[in-house]
């Protein structure tokens, strides 16, 4: 029987689309950054112009970069955690490449004005039917991987990545229904008040499934890995991971309070952002917690103080998100930049840290390297990071608060104390900040990119085989209580 | 409680149960939102008088939508009085049925707009929209100079109101027929104003006479 590898390839490929793609989606964010503080940087031209590349920036950043990585990391994690190979070895290339054509044609129409003008759902209906498709072929790969796994229990970073799977792909499907008028044009079948239910329905879980399920399935692989310890409860990852899921996504209204929305979806909306408090801060502990007894390793290891950090931001902004959706604080926020501090403080605090924390844990192993070729350059990059995103968040913070404040000033004779225009003038100087804020995170991908070059060099250079799975025996049942020596998963197939 | 950790288990090595239940987890709280809000839409009956976008300001939504300017500008008044005293009645769910997508927006670097239609000149407005710093020089809203440059097309427009009408908005036959005249010889900037125009205004007026 000739020896079973794990592919590798795949992972391999996906991981080198995330380094690209975050790239190519930080830029345009710094550049719609600087649009906004210094408007003669849209040029006049259109395909240039903040209110096209906005888009381009989002999905750039959560679906090409964000998605490459998931996958990526997914078959990983899949495959380690279950013993085998994956499975539909073809369909999983269909994924690859299904994916990145679907990014890149989404990236390419959109600054055209080719938009069905749904936030975080931009692209039109034909690159959404090539989505689908590579959705449910992923679901395949993922679920028939599983299903010829050789350890009986599934490991707990897979259900959230089932979880991250099915829910996206019903999110999609259902956001998504339109009616086409032409190649480029549709109009989707909700419309006013149920189309805003939808697509904070949709917006909202994105997030939650996307940006929070799939990269927790991420954090409880790399985390324990990286701790070299066993999670700090395994028990409580599972009464979390039905408690996030389950009351996820009840929340989305809360992106709609004091709207045209009947009264008791609002509140529906707000209570449950409020009880979701408990399974996001339980995830974070849990993760945070894994690191008690081997706090020691955040000296030496730089991937390790990534996914520390990444854990903190998102204790952060899972705590800030439920406190905003409460009405009496979301008619003060809402609508100002505070709602993208938190979206970044969530977006390259929590998902791009704990992102770049698996890729340095993964590249060197992937790689055929004892380490990533330099270990100043990755404690040069955490610190460019971590101090773009605190530029970022602290002013956005400032700048919402700001906004948020001057919008409801009123003099004693109850008449509004500043125009609109007023507001816009006080937060310039914090937009610069941020601009500075989006430079520092870019410079600092910038450099793991560097870093990652010089890392597969070796690789490059004699076209390293997949690594050799060590030929255990399926593990005989019964399966023992999951204890928490039981936890750590599988150690990486290493010669 | 006489659940039993062993019956969890269960679930944790059954890859099949667990995707069910998974599935059945994550539907919930669709379907409870999503669902009623759905037929509460579909049983009210449009306010008499209450009428789809004619073909000048339906063209001119599209444009504000293909630029993005719901990424800047909200279409929603919410209901606090700091938000009536700065930009009028606050909005209701009737005067959006017309709009796919809804355009109430996530965020304001510029001002909300449900209920500009009238407070400029269309003047102001065309020249605002070519060089917003001509006017408000502390503005930093994009110059959109191409709108002025751009004619609109008279099949197109007839192709977005058919499909309209499959999805429910009640154009005439009559409507669609005579919609390459009204946008003939008109730009896209003469539709974007239209619209603007349009907002707020012709939707309250028709709403106060027909709605109880």
């Amino acid at each position: 029987m000739p020896s079973e590898t794990y592919d590798d390839r795949i992972v391999r490929l996906f991981l080198l689309a995330a380094a690209l793609w975050g790239i190519v989606g930080m830029s345009l964010g710094v550049l719609a950054a600087a649009q906004l503080a210094w408007p003669a940087l849209n040029f006049d031209i259109p395909i240039l112009t903040f209110s096209r590349i906005r888009a381009n920036h989002t999905f750039g950043v959560i679906f090409a970069f964000g998605g490459s990585a998931l996958i990526g990391t997914c078959y990983y994690v899949v495959q380690r955690t279950g013993h085998t190979r994956l499975a539909l070895g073809k369909l999983a290339v269909f994924t690859f490449w299904g994916w990145q054509i679907a990014c890149f044609l989404a990236m390419l129409t959109m600054p055209f004005g080719i938009t069905q003008a749904k936030e975080y759902a931009e692209p039109e209906w034909f690159i959404d039917l090539l989505i689908a498709a590579v959705w449910v072929s992923f679901a395949i790969v993922f679920f028939a991987t599983l299903a010829r796994r050789r350890i009986q229990h599934i490991y707990v970073a897979n259900w959230y990545y089932g979880a991250f799977i099915i829910a996206v792909g019903l999110l999609h499907i259902v956001n998504n229904i339109a009616v086409p008028v032409s190649l480029f044009k549709s109009y989707t079948i909700y419309s006013g008040a149920v189309d805003a239910m939808v697509q904070w329905w949709y917006g909202h879980n994105a997030v939650a499934f996307f940006l929070t399920a799939g990269f927790l399935g991420m954090m409880y692989y790399f985390v324990p890995r990286q701790a070299q310890q066993p999670l700090w409860s395994y028990r409580f990852s599972i009464v979390n991971f039905w408690a996030l899921i389950s009351v996820y996504m009840w929340a989305g209204p809360h992106h709609l309070l004091y709207s045209a929305m009947p009264d008791w979806v609002q509140s529906v909306g707000m209570a449950f952002s409020l009880i979701l408090l408990m399974p996001s801060l339980g995830s974070a502990a849990n993760g945070l917690l894994t690191f008690n007894g081997s706090w020691g390793r955040l000296k030496t290891d730089p991937a390790a103080k990534f996914m520390v950090m990444s854990l903190v931001f998102y204790a952060a902004s899972t705590f800030e998100g439920s406190m905003l959706a409460i009405k009496s604080v979301n008619s003060l926020s809402h609508y100002t930049d505070w709602t993208v501090a938190h979206v970044h403080s969530g977006a390259i605090g929590w998902v791009a840290m704990i992102t770049i924390g698996s890729l340095y844990a993964m590249a060197p192993r992937a790689l055929d390297r004892p380490a990533m070729h330099s270990r100043r350059a990755m404690e040069l990059h955490f610190w460019l990071h971590t101090g773009g995103v605190i530029l970022y968040a602290v002013s956005m913070w400032a700048a919402g608060i700001t906004e948020g404040a001057m919008w409801r000033a009123t003099n004693p004779d109850g008449s509004l104390m500043y125009s609109f225009l007023a507001s816009l003038i006080a937060v310039w100087p914090y937009y610069v900040v941020r601009t500075l804020g989006g430079v520092l995170v870019l410079a600092g991908m910038v450099v793991m990119a560097w870093n990652l070059w010089h890392t597969a060099e070796l690789a490059r250079a004699r076209k390293i085989k997949p690594i050799v799975v060590p030929l255990i025996l399926p593990v005989p049942e019964p399966i023992p209580e999951p204890v928490p020596q039981q936890v750590p998963p599988p150690r990486p197939a290493r010669a | 409680m006489a659940l039993k950790y062993q019956h969890l288990e269960r679930i944790e090595k059954n890859a099949g149960l667990l995707a069910v239940l998974i599935a059945i987890m994550v539907a919930l709280g669709g379907l409870a939102e999503i669902t009623p809000i759905f037929i509460k839409a579909h049983a009210v009956e449009p306010a008499p008088g209450y009428e789809p976008y004619d073909p000048l300001r339906l063209a001119g939504k599209d444009v504000y939508v293909r630029e993005g300017c719901y990424l800047c500008h909200s279409q929603m008044i919410r209901t606090l009085s700091f938000e009536t005293q700065r930009y009028g009645d606050y909005s209701v769910a009737a005067e959006s049925v017309y709009d796919r997508p809804f355009q109430w927006g996530s965020k304001r670097t510029g001002p909300d707009l449900a209920r500009i239609g009238g407070k400029y000149s269309d003047a102001w407005q065309r020249q605002h929209l070519i060089s917003p710093r001509s006017l408000v020089p502390e503005s930093n809203m994009p110059n959109y100079p191409w709108l002025a440059d751009r004619q609109l097309s008279e099949s197109d427009i007839q192709a977005r109101m058919r499909t309209l009408r499959l999805l429910g908005d009640p154009y005439t036959e009559a409507q669609i027929a005579a919609a390459p005249l009204a946008v003939r010889n008109k730009t896209e900037l003469d539709a974007l104003v239209a619209y603007l125009q349009g907002l707020g205004v012709l939707n309250v007026d028709r709403a106060a006479k027909g709605q109880p």
